[in-house]
């Protein structure tokens, strides 16, 4: 009986399991919660307007006041920093989410219906995937407009071929197994078996798929602002406050980059901790 | 038994022939880019003070006023005569400064592997050998820290240590001291350009500012070589024909170097497609951080001040660069792993 009792929760135990044998992802787990909840409460929670200049206070090195010191304008960066994460956690998760639907689409037709469908949409792939990935962007930014939508529009197509590539296969490996073919013959439509049985089954790798891509997309929008694209100044965000203050790294002033660059370097970290921990918790196999 | 010689040709060509098709779709999507500049091109290329007429003027003279593939059918005509307009900023032909700016980025790049090579390869062996020991959880560290840093933040970090605290490096600017004139252009790379020249002192005038730019780019690709060096090996020392050679008594180096890291190289190649397409984005970064006077650079000036023609050019020329590069790897893989048939 005790094994009864035990079977509804054995994913949690697998989860605490996984926590305990590799404190890393545990780590992992709290780093990310720190995020997101910075990321909602920050603005309500900083000691000062991340917009208001004080020129009499620029450029002050870190101190009680100013946690993170203050930069050429006398704004406080530990604001700044904080401020910041919303934005960029809000980029990089429309940009993921919006290349996951897509691509997860994409995929899902070519690997369930092949032929025609497969073919076309591989080329597409292919081509994106032809260009070093964040010079398309670059120039996709470019030729539609320098806006922030253009900037999670651009990092969503270039992350696309990732997750279509994976759907497909893992649907195609599908397409004729036992459950399909049983989900077929009790009368349901193709895309009825391909959204309720097939794609669920193909969730768990694309899951782990998405935590890694998250840091990726996170940087990479962080380096078409530093480079001035999307964001523009004085809206707080990581990858335009490092650019602002690469200006004064060369005079010493190393708290402007710091900080911005260390909270950007933390978030990537995390998603790609989480990412190795969540392949650990859904394919024990696959780890490297 | 390697493949016999026509026939390995044949492999070849049929993989130059596979690089067509890509090369036209690289092509198809840089024209629609180009097609799709914010507002009307014309009005753009005409200028502020432009009228209705001279807008018109300018639209038929671009050939804006024709359908699609008719415009399609031009700029192909333009890419096949080398021509990829002219910027606008600096007035010179897209493609000459591409070229001329071209050596400087290419130099960097591939110093940055090479270093990246030179690390990555040796520390993914070495925690394949020893796994779960220091050396691996080094690596698994470093692979982790690697692809988490932006490299414009390493690249600002290490200026900050190495040029203001130290003061080992020179000042992040461009890729020679202002006191030294570059060297006669050879091929461009200030290293070898130098070495011809027989210019000793702008030898190390060059190497010492290209240490930093490529130390930084070198380290965020160290990551994903480093990752596929340690798995490919682990899976391959794990063999069935590793097992054979050890029990046959061969050495500990015989059978690391010459049968398994001969066999774990050919995934790792494959890598270096991936590698180089992050390369060739992060290079981009790397130049505006240390003002490298390469194509990256050029194009971020360009994005500034909406240079588009400047900017199409630089990201077609990037894709031709990648595509290429993708073709040398995969020939590679044909001369180094005589089982490939790529006709296959």
């Amino acid at each position: 009986m005790d094994t009864l009792a035990s079977r509804p929760n054995t994913l949690g135990r697998h989860f605490l399991y996984v926590l305990s044998s590799n404190p890393v992802t545990a780590i992992a787990f709290a780093l990310f919660a720190l995020i997101v909840l910075t990321g909602v409460f920050g603005p309500l929670l900083v000691p000062y307007d991340p917009l208001a200049t004080h020129s009499a206070r620029a450029l002050e090195p870190p101190s009680w006041d100013h946690w993170f010191g203050t930069d050429h304008l006398g704004r406080d960066v530990f604001s700044r920093v904080v401020v910041a994460t919303r934005l960029d956690l809000l980029i990089s998760v429309a940009a993921v989410s919006l290349s996951f639907v897509l691509g997860s689409l994409m995929g899902a037709l070519a690997g369930f219906f092949g032929g025609w469908a497969d073919r076309i949409i591989g080329r597409v792939l292919d081509t994106v995937m032809a260009f070093p990935l964040f010079v398309l962007a670059m120039g996709i930014v470019a030729a539609a407009g320098n806006t922030i939508e253009n900037i999670i529009i651009a990092t969503a197509i270039i992350n696309l071929p990732f997750y279509a590539r994976m759907v497909r296969a893992e649907v195609n490996i599908r397409r004729n197994a036992g459950f399909v073919q049983a989900a077929r013959l009790s009368g349901n439509l193709d895309w009825r078996v391909l959204a309720t049985q097939i794609f669920p089954n193909a969730l768990p790798p694309i899951m782990v798929q998405l935590s890694l891509n998250m840091g990726w997309a996170i940087l990479n929008a962080a380096g078409l602002s530093f480079i001035g694209l999307g964001v523009r100044p004085p809206t707080p965000e990581w990858g335009i406050m490092v650019a602002e203050g690469a200006n004064f790294i060369v005079s010493g002033e190393w708290w402007l980059t710091l900080f911005p660059g260390l909270a950007l370097m933390l978030a990537v970290f995390t998603f790609n901790l989480l990412g190795d921990g969540l392949r650990d918790l859904v394919d024990p196999q696959r780890r490297t | 038994m390697p493949l016999p010689l026509p026939q390995r040709l044949r492999a070849i060509g049929y993989r130059l022939l596979q690089a067509v098709p890509v090369i036209f779709g690289i092509i198809v999507i840089t024209f629609l880019l180009t097609r799709a500049l914010p507002g009307d091109p014309a009005v753009y290329f005409a200028g502020p003070a432009a009228d209705e007429r001279s807008i018109a003027e300018i639209r038929a003279q671009l050939g804006l006023d024709r359908p699609l593939p008719v415009q399609f059918w031009h700029y192909l005509g333009d890419l096949a005569r080398g021509d990829l307009g002219t910027s606008i900023s600096t007035g010179q032909p897209v493609i000459h400064e591409l070229m001329t700016r071209l050596p400087a980025s290419l130099e960097l790049t591939l110093a940055a592997l090479l270093f990246a090579v030179l690390v990555a390869v040796p520390l993914g062996i070495l925690a394949a050998t020893r796994p779960d020991t220091w050396v691996d959880h080094l690596c698994r560290f470093i692979v982790t820290a690697g692809v988490s840093l932006p490299t414009f933040f390493t690249g600002l970090l290490l200026v900050y240590i190495f040029y203001f605290l130290l003061g080992w490096a020179p000042p992040p600017m461009g890729r020679l001291d202002i006191l030294y004139l570059s060297p006669e252009r050879v091929t461009g790379f200030y290293l070898i350009d130098a070495v011809i020249a027989g210019e000793y002192a702008v030898w190390r005038s060059a190497a010492a500012h290209l240490v930093l730019p490529a130390l930084t780019l070198g380290l965020f690709t160290l990551a994903p070589i480093a990752r596929m060096t340690r798995a490919a090996m682990l899976q391959i020392l794990a063999s069935d024909f590793i097992r054979t050679a050890r029990a046959a008594g061969l050495t500990r180096r015989k059978i690391l170097i010459a049968y398994a890291f001969r066999n774990a190289l050919l995934p790792v190649i494959t890598t270096l497609g991936m590698v180089f397409s992050f390369a060739l984005g992060a290079n981009v970064l790397v130049e505006k951080v240390f003002a490298w006077p390469g194509i990256g650079s050029y194009a971020v000036e360009a994005l500034v001040v909406s240079d588009y023609a400047a900017v199409q050019g630089f990201v077609l020329a990037m894709a031709l660069l990648f595509v290429m590069l993708n073709l040398v790897i995969d020939l590679t893989y044909t001369l180094i792993d005589p089982r490939v048939r790529l006709g296959d």
